[in-house]
Formats: structure tokens, sequence, C-alpha cells
């Protein structure tokens, strides 16, 4: 299934939540405030590499450029356009959005 | 509300300010400043084509204090002072000059 | 407030951009408050730090993009940025990362400045 993540990992508990639950083979895209997890030197970004050897990681393209981030991409993520959204969104039966 | 020059329509706010400011041309300041009744001269065209490139670099338009000081920096003390820009745009500078220049009403008009 | 009398302002900035908000109210609030003359100062912890971060590119989430208007604080007399020193490393981010001169301290040395103040805005 695919989980989405739109708030800073540093700000709540949502990435932290989503990778204890989330099962293998899985698939995560990381949205909006979300996506600050997946920039180098975030105190984030190691337990998120850990979770890519089970979990597929996707970054939203527009929400890092609008922080500034996009430069800054950790190793292993893609970065989607929003029809790439759309595409992971379609292409798994359920979707979980941690909120 | 809108303003109407050759068939082509600009929307304006209910303050009669330009509601995207990328469609402002020589022609809807000459309307705008109309509706202010300024009389454009030189000297408004400086005071306006600052407040644009004011906008276009800090992506805002500046408040009364701030636009007299900056003015004075780019054009001369004899420009950067209230009496002047007062004598321009006699309802105030930031509102009159910022709608004629078809940007946004200021933050911090008061 | 009467005439004369100067207060010391500090915003408390720890929201990241776009996601909430909360940056872009702050921002406005103080532009309009400098029209008073008041010593403001603006703290950035947290995710607050992340507002200065370098490069915003807004299109993509058709959002209007306010940090060109940080540059313009000096022009209203704001000039006194903190930023927390902590935030900053738990982030990856240094001081070059900042799109404006500000000075780095640490959460105590935070702690300490707010204790000074006469009003304190948190967003």
């Amino acid at each position: 299934m695919l989980h989405i993540v739109n708030k800073s990992p540093l700000d709540r508990p949502s990435l932290d939540t989503c990778l204890a639950t989330a099962q293998p083979g899985g698939a995560l895209l990381l949205i909006e405030d979300g996506v600050y997890a997946a920039t180098t030197g975030n105190a984030a970004a190691g337990k998120l590499t850990q979770a890519m050897g089970q979990l597929k990681v996707y970054a939203l393209q527009a929400d890092m450029e609008a922080r500034g981030v996009a430069d800054r991409v950790l190793d292993g993520v893609t970065p989607v356009d929003y029809g790439g959204f759309v595409d992971l969104v379609t292409e798994h039966t359920t979707c979980q959005s941690w909120l | 509300m809108a303003i109407e020059i050759n068939g082509k329509s600009y929307e304006t706010d209910e303050e009669g300010y330009l509601v995207d400011l990328n469609e402002w041309n020589e022609d809807v300041a000459k309307i705008l400043a109309e509706q202010e009744n300024v009389n454009m001269t030189d000297q408004h065209w400086e005071v306006v084509n600052f407040l644009r490139e004011y906008y276009n670099e800090f992506q805002i338009a500046p408040a009364v204090r701030v636009l007299t000081k900056a003015i004075g920096k780019k054009l001369g003390a004899d420009k950067g002072n209230s009496q002047y820009l007062y004598e321009l745009f006699p309802y105030g500078p930031a509102k009159q000059a910022c709608k004629i220049a078809g940007l946004p009403k200021p933050t911090g008009c008061v | 407030m009467s005439e004369g009398q100067i207060k010391k302002f500090m915003y408390v900035n720890r929201k990241a951009p776009h996601g909430t908000i909360y940056a872009l109210e702050s921002l406005e609030v103080v532009l309009i408050a400098a029209a008073f003359d008041q010593d403001v100062s603006l703290a950035f912890m947290d995710d607050g730090v992340y507002q200065l971060k370098k490069g915003f590119n807004t299109k993509g989430i058709e959002v209007k993009n306010f940090q060109p208007t940080y540059r313009a604080l000096d022009d209203y007399d704001v000039n006194k940025l903190y930023v927390e020193k902590e935030a900053l490393e738990a982030r990856g981010l240094t001081a070059e990362d900042m799109v404006v001169p500000v000075e780095i301290m640490s959460r105590a040395e935070i702690g300490k400045l707010m204790e000074t103040q006469d009003i304190v805005l948190s967003f």
C-alpha cells in the first residue's frame, strides 16, 4: 500500500508512526512539510534511509522546490511530479495519509 | 469591478486595486491615475516605477516610511521626504502610488 | 500604547513555511507592527529555521513566494534576527543557508533574551 506523510519529521511523530506501521513492499510518498525528512543532514534522514530497504520512497518535487531543498535530496529518494503522485495513488489499492 | 481599455477588461478589487499585477501596463496606470485624480508627470512615473521595482525585488508594497527612505536612497534626498511624495500623491503616496503601479494595498498601510 | 514608549517585542517563529500559514502571518504582523517604531527582534526556532532556507521556488505549488520579503526587513529597521543553533544542526543547515544575515544562538541564549522582552508573540 501507499503511505503519505505531509508533516515535518521534527515537528510531529507522523513519520515515526508511519515507518513503524508500514509493511515491507509498500511505498512512502513525502509531500508538503514531509519532504524535509528526505533532505541530507536532517535528523530523520538516517531512519528514512534505513526504511528504504523495505519501502520505496518518493518525494514531491514541487514541495521540495518551494522549500529550497530540491538540491539536497537524500540518495535513494525518487522525486515525483503531480502526475507521478496520481500514478502512485492509482498503482496502489489502498492509501494511508498520516495527517 | 473592472477597467475597460480597447475592449480588454482588467479586473480590480472593491477598493479599485488591480487584481493581477501582471496585467499592468501604462494605459492601465493612466486610468487608475484618473480615478485617483492624479495627473501623471515624469515625477509621478518615477515613483510608480520605483514601486514596481521594489515589489519585484521584495514581493511587497512598502509602507510609506520605508518608501520615503528607499526613494531618498535611490533618487536623492530632495525626493525622499514625505512632503514631496504627498505633493505628488495627496491622498497618501503608498496608497495612491501603489494603486497606480498595479500593486496590492501596502502591508502596514494604516 | 502611549507615544514615545518603546517596548521590546519578540516574534518567535517555530513552523516550517508553506505547510501552515504561520510563517507568512508572522511576517505580515512584523511588517505592520514595524510602523510603530518598537524594539523588534525575530527568533527562529525548531522548523522555523526553514523559513529562512535560501532558494524557495513556489511556482510548482502555486502560492506566493514570500521569501524575498525577508530581505526587506532591514528597510523596516527590523534587523535583529536570531536563529537557533540546535535547530540548524538537526536539519543539516548552516549560516550560509540563510537568506538574510542572522545571529546564531543556542536555545539557552534565546531563552535568556526571551526573558528580557516586554511582549512575546508566538507563531
